[in-house]
């Protein structure tokens, strides 16, 4: 059955470890504004990576790792135009230029790199065709996935530590009043200037963020920043109403066989219906 | 004669007032009201504050079935609603991927409520972008102890087998917490 979204809500370290874990066969597509991308698996491992009509060919990607030169990389697009990569690998490890480790590492250095390219991509349609592959000409690698999904968490782990730090984009931020400090005289960043310009105890973060033309994550990021520089604090908007409290619940009291039979009596009844 | 309820929770769509419908014995009391958000534009009516249906278990005992408000403006109600249940199913549309995140959300607001145990119904399984149970499971990050069932609430089988299901992991509970 379908496997399809959108990077918005199910983000492509989910999709990694989706894939991983029931090591599936097959291509990841995403359509993001303006961009594409085709990502292979085999049994959940990384096969083959594609961003958009960028020259994923072998001669490129050698030239890109290093191992050939500009002067190589131009004759063997003119002479080996026709050749599929495997037959190019093939005839370059037989004609002893490389070795195939450096074919192959050149390759996942280069397909885990588009991989990795991907996490910035915050929206765009995902979908995963089973057990569809590169085209055969194509070298097709193993690199598993678990370094890969590694990176993304600890990418993840930032913003979820920055929602920790900063739960509510509903607060407002004050200057901190210390005698001394010129706001003036500190160096920030053009974005950082752009929130303290409109930090006011009635102006929200959500506010700030819309004003200053920044996502969640991006205005949690920079009002860190100004939290741990000590320049401003977290309060409560200057009109919002305080925080309602609510009570526990209280958990049920009651003999355990009596609740047992109750619940054996609902059983009953549902299996009637 | 004694009550006792189940709440059936799970994001805005997922299926919640269906499942309600399919085995009530009474048209489900429901406070629908016209949506006037567009990304909420998905159905005609949403539950606003919440729906209940009702089983009768025998002369004295009766269940009901609590259906939560999907959209999250209304969270207010889930705590209210929550006191005092027997357990809770949280219902997820198979085929709305971008509600996942959602539902385990409102699985741990529920979890965090009460320590009453729950299951996961996968919903509209019989829809052809529906996603695979274990997919599923890999995405809403449930640990093989819980019960993710597939479902179909519109189906009354699929619904009785979800909360039988309830029901079993509850006396399963009352054995542990005795032993």
């Amino acid at each position: 059955m379908a496997l399809k979204g959108n990077l918005r809500d199910f983000t492509i370290t989910q999709l990694l470890n989706l894939i991983n874990l029931a090591q599936k066969t097959g291509t990841l597509v995403i359509e993001s504004p303006g961009q594409a991308a085709w990502v292979s698996f085999r049994e959940g491992k990384l096969a083959y990576a594609q961003v958009g009509q960028e020259d994923n060919s072998l001669a490129t990607i050698l030239y890109q790792a290093k191992k050939i030169n500009a002067a190589q990389h131009r004759l063997i697009k003119e002479r080996a135009a026709n050749m599929s990569d495997k037959e190019l690998g093939l005839l370059l490890i037989n004609a002893s230029y490389l070795s195939q480790q450096d074919v192959l590492a050149s390759l996942q250095s280069h397909f885990t790199g588009v991989l990795q390219r991907l996490f910035a991509w915050g929206d765009g349609l995902f979908r995963f065709e089973n057990d569809i592959l590169p085209p055969d000409g194509k070298i097709m690698v193993r690199v598993g996935l678990e370094n890969i999904i590694l990176e993304g968490t600890r990418r993840m782990r930032e913003q979820e530590q920055l929602q920790d730090e900063i739960p509510s984009l509903d607060m407002a931020l004050r200057f901190v009043d210390r005698p001394g400090t010129n706001i003036r005289s500190l160096s920030l960043s053009v974005d950082e200037w752009r929130v303290v310009s409109f930090v006011n105890p009635r102006n929200s973060l959500r506010q700030i963020a819309k004003a200053a033309k920044k996502n969640d994550l991006e205005i949690r990021r920079i009002v860190y920043g100004l939290l741990q520089a000590g320049l401003v604090e977290i309060i409560r908007p200057i009109g919002a109403s305080p925080i309602p409290t609510v009570q526990r619940p209280v958990a049920s009291q009651g003999n355990k066989e009596e609740q047992k039979s109750l619940i054996n009596r609902i059983i009953q009844r549902i299996r009637k219906l | 004669m004694q009550t006792v309820k189940m709440v059936v929770t799970g994001p805005f769509n997922a299926g919640k007032t269906e499942f309600i419908r399919s085995v009530s014995e009474i048209d489900v009391v429901s406070t629908e009201r016209k949506i006037s958000s567009d990304p909420e534009r998905v159905k005609e009516t949403t539950t606003v504050a919440m729906d209940f249906g009702r089983i009768t278990v025998d002369d004295d005992l009766v269940l009901y079935l609590f259906g939560t408000p999907g959209q999250k403006r209304f969270d207010f109600m889930w705590e209210i609603l929550s006191e005092g249940m027997l357990g809770f199913v949280v219902i997820v549309d198979s085929a709305r991927p971008e509600t996942f995140r959602e539902a385990r959300s409102i699985l741990e607001t529920f979890r965090a409520y009460a320590p009453t145990p729950y299951v996961v119904a996968a919903n509209k399984q019989d829809k052809d972008d529906a996603w695979d149970m274990e997919d599923m499971r890999i995405a809403l990050r449930l640990s093989p102890r819980v019960k993710l069932l597939p479902c179909v609430a519109v189906e009354k089988e699929t619904v009785k087998s979800v909360l039988l299901e309830l029901l079993y992991s509850i006396l399963a509970e009352m054995d542990e917490d005795r032993s």
